[in-house]
C-alpha cells in the first residue's frame, strides 16, 4: 500500500481511514502560459510559499506545548495545511523562475536573506492568545488573497488557490471562534487577547499594502478591504471596538518600517530556519 | 462558555478539569449512519465540533460529524446485560433469512 494508492477510491471497506484522496493539480497544465510575467509569478509563489512555510513552523512549535491535546492537534493540522500549500507554491516557483529547483531547495537551502515572508509570520510564538490572533490575521488576509487568485491567469496558481481557500476558510473559522472565546472568556483571557491585538497591529500594514499578488489578479486594495471587514467582524464579536485595535483606527500603533517582501527580516527568522533546515543540511543527500 | 467557572474576582480559573467530555460520531463516505469513533473534551458544543473535525476526520474519513455531550447519552449498564439482551439470543426466527434477497439490493 503506497500513498499513491490512496488517491484511488477502491470502494471497499478495507481501510478504516479514508481513501479517494484528490490531487489538487491533477490534469492541470504545468507549463507557464504565454502572456504572464514569469518573474512576477515566481516572486508571488515564493512570497506566499514563504508565508506558509514559516507560519507552519511556528504552529508546529506548539506540539507538546499546547494547553490541550485537542488544540495541539488543531494547530498542527493547520500547520500541515500550510506546509502543503508551501510545497505546491515552491514547486511552482521553481518552474516559473526557470531554475527548475525542487521544493526542498527553497525550504532548506536558502538563507534568511533569501526569504520574502511577511515579518508577522516569523515573530516568536508568544502565548496562546498571540498565536490565535496572528493566525486570525494571517488566515483572513491569506484567504482574501487566494479568493482573488482562484481566477489567476496561471492555471497552476489558480488550482493551488482553489485548494487553499477551503483550508484557509477553516483556519479563519478556528481562529475566530477562539478569538471570540478569549474576548468573552475570563478577565485574564480578555487581557491577553487585548495585548495580542496590540502586539500584532504594528505589523498589519505589511500584508495590507502587499503588492506581491497584484499582478496576478489579487488587487491590493480589494484584499485589504475584505481583510479589514472580516477582522472587524470577528473583533466585534470578541467584544472589542475595531477602531481601537485595528491598524487604521485612531489608537493604532505606528507601522514598523520596511517589509519582509523586500527582504527586511527580524532577528527571529534565522533561529527558526536553523532548526527547520538543520537535518536537511546535515544530510544533503538524504532521501525522504 | 459552558463548563467554565467564571469568577468575577479575576482570580485564576481552573478550566482544564472542567471541559466536559463529548462523544464523536462520524459518517463515512460509504456509510449510511454515523459511527462512534471516540471522545474528546471541549469547552462548548461549537468547539467540540471543531475538535471533532480535527481529531477524527483528518485522514479523509468523513462527510458528516456529530458531537454530543457524554452526559447526555442514556446508556445501558453491565448489570442490565442479561435482562436487556439475553432474551433475543434464542429467537433466530427474527432474522429474515427465509427470503431470497436479490444481489443488487444494498444495505440489508
Amino acid at each position: 500500500m503506497s500513498h499513491e494508492d490512496l488517491y484511488v477510491d477502491h470502494d471497499n471497506a478495507q481501510w478504516a481511514f479514508g481513501t479517494g484522496f484528490t490531487d489538487p493539480l491533477h490534469g492541470v497544465d504545468q507549463r507557464v502560459p504565454d502572456g504572464i510575467d514569469a518573474g512576477d509569478l515566481a516572486a508571488c509563489c515564493l512570497a506566499l510559499g514563504d508565508d506558509a512555510l514559516v507560519s507552519a513552523q511556528r504552529l508546529a512549535e506548539w506540539c507538546t506545548r499546547a494547553p490541550e491535546l485537542e488544540e495541539e492537534l488543531a494547530l498542527a493540522n493547520i500547520g500541515l495545511d500550510l506546509l502543503g500549500q508551501a510545497r505546491l507554491l515552491y514547486a511552482r516557483t521553481g518552474r516559473a523562475d526557470g531554475t527548475g529547483r525542487g521544493e526542498d531547495a527553497y525550504a532548506y537551502f536558502r538563507d534568511p536573506d533569501g526569504f520574502r515572508n511577511l515579518r508577522l509570520a516569523e515573530l516568536p510564538g508568544g502565548d496562546f492568545a498571540f498565536t490565535i490572533t496572528r493566525l486570525l490575521v494571517l488566515s483572513v488576509w491569506r484567504l482574501a488573497v487566494f479568493e482573488e487568485l482562484t481566477s489567476a491567469p496561471d492555471p497552476v496558481l489558480a488550482a493551488i488557490a482553489a485548494k487553499s481557500v477551503k483550508e484557509l476558510s477553516y483556519h479563519c473559522h478556528y481562529a475566530a471562534v477562539w478569538t471570540v472565546r478569549l474576548g468573552d472568556g475570563t478577565p485574564e483571557s480578555r487581557d491577553r487577547l487585548r495585548t495580542a491585538l496590540s502586539d500584532v497591529a504594528p505589523w498589519l500594514g505589511e500584508p495590507l499594502t502587499d503588492q506581491t499578488a497584484a499582478g496576478l489578479g489579487a488587487e491590493s486594495a480589494v484584499v485589504a478591504d475584505r481583510t479589514l471587514r472580516h477582522l472587524a467582524d470577528v473583533v466585534v464579536r470578541a467584544g472589542f471596538d475595531p477602531s481601537e485595535v485595528l491598524p487604521l483606527g485612531p489608537a493604532s500603533a505606528p507601522a514598523i518600517p520596511g517589509s519582509g517582501r523586500d527582504g527586511d527580516r527580524t532577528e527571529h527568522l534565522a533561529p527558526l530556519l536553523t532548526e527547520l533546515q538543520s537535518i536537511a543540511r546535515a544530510h544533503p543527500q538524504a532521501q525522504w | 462558555m459552558s463548563g467554565t467557572d467564571r469568577t468575577s474576582a479575576g482570580g485564576p480559573v481552573r478550566i482544564r478539569d472542567e471541559w466536559p467530555l463529548y462523544e464523536v460520531f462520524v459518517r463515512g463516505k460509504r456509510g449510511l449512519n454515523h459511527v462512534h469513533v471516540g471522545s474528546l473534551r471541549a469547552p462548548d458544543d461549537a468547539m467540540a465540533l471543531v475538535h471533532a473535525r480535527d481529531l477524527y476526520t483528518r485522514r479523509n474519513e468523513g462527510v458528516s460529524v456529530w458531537a454530543v455531550r457524554s452526559d447526555s447519552i442514556a446508556a445501558s449498564t453491565l448489570a442490565e446485560k442479561d435482562p436487556f439482551f439475553a432474551p433475543s439470543g434464542d429467537k433466530v426466527y427474527r432474522h429474515p433469512t427465509f427470503y431470497d434477497i436479490p444481489d443488487d439490493v444494498p444495505h440489508i
